[in-house]
């Protein structure tokens, strides 16, 4: 049924690539004209297509960058290996259409309004993009749930939208940068990997009924997700996204 | 390869059910657990597509694309149910 919009399908669409911001040396921003964009919640996804003049065609799925009520967005980081990210974060000019499909998903998703307890996003990597549409929904709705960012990063030029966070921190969010493989010289953050001991100390205590959002590859939010239940976080309070290295995860794929 | 989990697959789980389905909530077959679907550990190419229960890892949901036909089984689960939130 392509081509047609039934109700309640999903189905594939053009959209026009308008600005394209380069946020790192390897990750871009791509902010999407999609005249047929139904609207979407803060953390869901859509789905690229995109297709060779063979007719083969490749599927990668990336998350939402901005937060409901604007324009669509996607961040997308540059795998040397990549399939399609190559091509979306070199090759890729405004005014190019695109085709996609979308928004995709309604659990890794947040709406604001029915949230009573504090709010833990832990970021790996480009696992950052659907948890900075969270952020600027929860800016854009006015909500004043207390929110902490622990974002851990190779290093501080691996930061994605560094200036909008340090922008955030303070006024009901906190933004804590831990950087894994280098740390720039006098940096007093964080350093490592998120382990438990970190989580101790930077997680909402589970008393306060927190919510906490995982996103990053695989091997990072089993980590994470296992040291917030190990703090007393009930599972169904830790929400999940896993994305590969190589693979097709929802936010940020080859 | 380290699995990925069941938001990969929101795509193709609209595709199939037509219906968002990652919050949905499944119960594995063989072992019992209860589970969203966002949270079962998923292999794209397995070959196919396989959506694994993360308790006891057996195979929950098997979807192959055959000359753009979609063929799902859906055997390792004793139940889906969309959730109210999706």
């Amino acid at each position: 049924m392509e081509g047609t919009a039934v109700r309640g399908r999903l189905t594939w669409q053009v959209a026009t690539v308008g600005q394209v911001i380069d946020e790192t040396a390897t990750v871009r921003t791509i902010e999407l004209q999609a005249p047929d964009w139904a609207g979407h919640r803060a953390g869901q996804h859509l789905d690229v297509r995109l297709t060779a003049e063979d007719g083969y065609s490749a599927e990668r799925s990336y998350s939402i960058a901005s937060a409901p009520g604007e324009p669509v967005a996607i961040t997308v980081e540059r795998l040397e290996d990549g399939e399609v990210s190559p091509y979306l974060t070199e090759e890729l000019r405004a005014g190019d259409d695109l085709e996609l499909r979308g928004p995709i998903g309604g659990y890794f998703v947040w709406d604001g309004w029915h949230d009573i307890g504090p709010l833990l996003l832990v970021a790996g990597g480009s696992g950052v993009v659907p948890l900075r549409s969270i952020l600027r929904h929860r800016g854009r709705t006015g909500s004043t749930v207390p929110t902490r960012l622990l974002y851990s990063s190779r290093s501080l030029p691996d930061v994605i939208y560094r200036a909008e966070l340090d922008r955030d921190n303070g006024g009901g969010v906190e933004v804590i940068y831990t950087l894994t493989r280098a740390q720039p010289p006098g940096w007093t953050g964080r350093a490592g990997r998120v382990n438990a001991a970190m989580l101790a100390e930077v997680a909402w205590p589970a008393g306060q009924d927190p919510l906490a959002f995982v996103c990053g590859p695989t091997p990072f939010v089993e980590a994470v997700a296992e040291g917030l239940v190990g703090l007393g976080y009930p599972p169904p309070r830790v929400k999940t996204e896993r994305f590969g290295a190589t693979g097709t995860g929802a936010a940020g794929g080859s | 390869m380290d699995a990925l989990d069941g938001n990969a697959i929101g795509g193709l789980l609209h595709e199939v059910f037509g219906t968002e389905m990652t919050a949905a909530i499944g119960t594995c077959a063989t072992c019992g657990a209860v589970a969203p679907v966002a949270e079962t550990m998923v292999y794209l190419r397995a070959p196919g597509t396989v959506a694994r229960c993360r308790i006891c890892t057996s195979a929950l949901m098997v979807v192959v694309k055959v000359r753009d036909v979609n063929c799902v089984d859906l055997r390792g689960l004793a139940a889906l149910e969309a959730s109210a939130n999706g």
